[in-house]
C-alpha cells in the first residue's frame, strides 16, 4: 500500500549547523493507521509533528506525499494542540470553522461541516459559547472538532490530553477511539505517556537520545488494547528498555523517564 | 475573590451599582455646594470665580445669541475630523510597526525623535500650513490623537500569544494577510479599543489648545470670554466640554462593550 506520507532521513537542526534536534528519521505513515510517537518530554516530537505538518522545514532529508512531489501537507494535515489554542474571541461554532475560511467553500457547506464535527466531539448544543466559558476538556474537544472540520488525510495530535485531568483524559481518549473508528482518519498521535500510546495506537513509534533518532517502531497488536493486560505490560517494558537506550534496562534512564 | 477572613470593612466593601450611582451624585451636590458657599461668603475676590447659580443664566445667554450651537458644531468638526484621521493613522501605523519587525525597526528612530513634541508644538507649522481653520486646528488633534493610539495599538500586537499564530498557519491563514485578519486584528482589538478610549478623551483636550490659535470653536469662544473677564462664559464651555465628552465615552464604553463580549 502507498504510504499517506513518508520521511526520508529527515534531520533538523537549529542552527543549521552540527546540533541537531533529530536526526535519520525515517518514517512512513498508511492510510487509516493510528500511530503514537512515544518519547521524553523535549525531545522533539512536537517539532516533528510540525515537519510533518509543514510548518517547520526539516534541514535533511525529505516529506513525500502520496501525490508525489515532496511539499507541504497545507489543506490535507490539521493540527490538535496540547493547550487547545482557541480563539478566545471567536465562538465554539466560529473556532471550528477556523479552518474553513477563505478556502472557497460555501456558507452551507461550512456550516455543515461546523455541525458535524461538533456533533463527533459532543458539543453540538455549545455551538453559540465562548472559550473562557468551557471546561478545560471541553476546551480540548473543540480543538479536535476544529481539526476534523477540515475533513484532513491526517490527522497531527500534539500530546493533546497532557493537560487534563485523569478522568477527563480517560473521557477523551475514549471518544477519540470512537472518533477515529467512525471516521477512519490517519492519526499521528504524539504523548510521552507509555500507557496512552499502548491504549490508542495500532503502531508505537520510540523517539528518543540527543539527537533524537526512531529507536524503535512497533505494532500493538489486535483491540481493544488494555494496558494493564500481561502482554501490554511486556510490550511497555520493551517500550521502555527502547526509550532508555540499550545499556540496563532495568534502572538507567528509563526509570527517569517513568517517574515523569 | 475575596481572600480577606470575616466580614470586610466599609472601607474595602464591594458596592452595588446603585449605591455608587447615589454615592457619585452626593460627591457632586458636595462639590457645587462647596463651589457657592465659597463665591456666596466671599472667600475669594469677586469676578475670580464665578458661582454655579451664574453658568446657567450664561449658558441660556450664549445659546439663544447662537454662539454656543455654533462654537459647539465648529469644535465638533475639528475634533471628530482630528479624531478619526488621528486613530486610523495611529492604529494602522501601530498594528504594521507591531507585525513587522522591518517596518518596526525602519520607524524606530523617527518614532523616538517625534513622539515627545506635543501637539500644541506643532501650532507653528499647523498655521503655516493649513491656516487659522478646520484644517489646521485638525491637524494639530489628529497628532495628539496619533500617538496615544499608535502606541496602545503597537503594544497590543506585541502582547499577542505567539501560538496563536502557529494556529492561524496550521489552519491556513499563515501568510501576512490571513495572520492580519485572522489573529492580529480581533486579538489586539481591546488594546486598539482602550486607545481609542483614552484618544476620546486626548482629543477634547487638544481642541481647546488647537482653537486658542482663533480656530474658531469652543476653545476659542474661550478665549474671547476670558479676555473680557467673562468667567461664567468659560465655565460654561468647560462644562459643555465635559458633557460632550461624557457623551462620547459612553456611547463608546457602550460599542466597546459590545464588540469586546468575549472577554466576559
Amino acid at each position: 500500500m502507498e504510504p499517506l506520507i513518508r520521511l526520508e532521513n529527515v534531520a533538523l537542526s537549529h542552527d543549521g549547523g552540527g546540533s541537531f534536534v533529530f536526526r535519520n528519521i525515517d518514517l512512513s505513515v498508511v492510510s487509516g493507521e493510528f500511530i503514537a510517537i512515544l518519547g521524553p518530554s523535549g525531545v522533539g516530537k512536537s517539532t516533528l509533528l510540525r515537519v510533518l505538518m509543514g510548518l517547520v522545514e526539516g534541514s535533511e532529508g525529505r516529506v513525500i506525499l502520496s501525490s508525489g512531489s515532496a511539499s507541504k501537507m497545507g489543506g490535507r494535515a490539521a493540527l490538535v494542540f496540547q493547550d487547545a489554542r482557541l480563539m478566545p474571541w471567536r465562538t465554539v461554532r466560529r473556532n471550528v470553522e477556523f479552518g474553513l475560511e477563505g478556502i472557497g467553500l460555501s456558507r452551507t457547506e461550512r456550516r455543515q461541516r461546523v455541525e458535524r464535527a461538533l456533533a463527533l466531539v459532543g458539543l453540538a448544543d455549545e455551538a453559540g459559547r465562548w472559550p473562557r466559558q468551557l471546561s478545560g476538556g471541553q476546551r480540548q474537544r473543540v480543538g479536535v472538532a476544529r481539526a476534523l472540520a477540515v475533513e484532513p488525510d491526517l490527522l497531527l495530535m500534539d500530546e493533546p490530553f497532557g493537560a487534563l485531568d485523569a478522568i477527563t483524559r480517560g473521557g477523551l481518549q475514549a471518544e477519540l477511539l470512537s472518533i477515529w473508528e467512525k471516521t477512519g482518519k490517519t492519526v499521528i498521535f504524539v504523548t510521552h505517556d507509555l500507557d496512552e500510546a499502548i491504549l490508542l495506537a495500532d503502531r508505537i513509534i520510540v523517539l528518543a537520545g540527543s539527537p533524537a533518532t526512531v529507536r524503535g517502531d512497533l505494532r500493538v497488536g489486535p483491540r481493544p488494547h488494555d494496558p494493564s493486560s500481561p502482554a501490554m505490560r511486556a510490550l511497555a517494558g520493551r517500550l521502555r528498555a527502547l526509550i532508555g537506550g540499550e545499556e540496563d534496562p532495568g534502572v538507567g534512564p528509563y526509570a527517569r523517564f517513568e517517574g515523569i | 475573590m475575596r481572600l480577606l477572613a470575616g466580614r470586610p470593612s466599609w472601607t474595602t466593601r464591594d458596592l452595588t451599582p446603585g449605591v455608587r450611582v447615589v454615592l457619585g451624585a452626593v460627591g457632586l451636590v458636595v462639590l457645587l455646594a462647596t463651589w457657592q458657599a465659597v463665591v456666596a461668603y466671599g472667600l475669594v475676590p469677586p469676578g475670580v470665580l464665578p458661582a454655579p447659580t451664574e453658568i446657567w443664566p450664561a449658558w441660556i445667554n450664549e445659546v439663544s445669541g447662537g454662539f454656543w450651537s455654533q462654537a459647539v458644531l465648529d469644535s465638533l468638526t475639528h475634533y471628530s475630523l482630528g479624531l478619526l484621521i488621528g486613530s486610523a493613522l495611529g492604529v494602522g501605523a501601530g498594528l504594521l510597526c507591531g507585525s513587522m519587525p522591518v517596518v518596526d525597526a525602519l520607524t524606530g528612530g523617527a518614532v523616538r525623535l517625534l513622539r515627545p513634541i506635543p501637539g500644541l508644538a506643532w501650532a507653528p507649522f499647523a498655521i503655516l500650513w493649513f491656516g487659522l481653520n478646520t484644517a489646521g486646528a485638525t491637524f494639530i488633534i489628529a497628532i495628539s490623537v496619533f500617538w496615544i493610539n499608535f502606541y496602545a495599538a503597537y503594544g497590543a500586537v506585541r502582547a499577542i500569544d505567539r501560538d496563536l499564530y502557529e494556529v492561524a498557519a496550521a489552519f491556513g491563514h499563515g501568510g501576512f494577510v490571513g495572520r492580519m485578519l485572522y489573529v492580529v486584528l480581533p486579538a489586539s482589538a481591546p488594546g486598539v479599543m482602550a486607545g481609542l478610549r483614552t484618544g476620546l478623551g486626548q482629543g477634547w483636550m487638544s481642541v481647546v489648545a488647537a482653537e486658542l490659535f482663533g480656530a474658531p470653536g469652543v476653545g476659542a469662544r474661550m478665549l474671547q470670554a476670558s479676555s473680557l473677564l467673562a468667567t461664567d462664559v468659560v465655565v460654561v464651555y468647560m462644562v459643555t466640554m465635559a458633557l460632550l465628552y461624557a457623551l462620547t465615552d459612553v456611547a463608546f464604553g457602550f460599542l466597546s462593550k459590545r464588540a469586546l463580549r468575549w472577554q466576559g
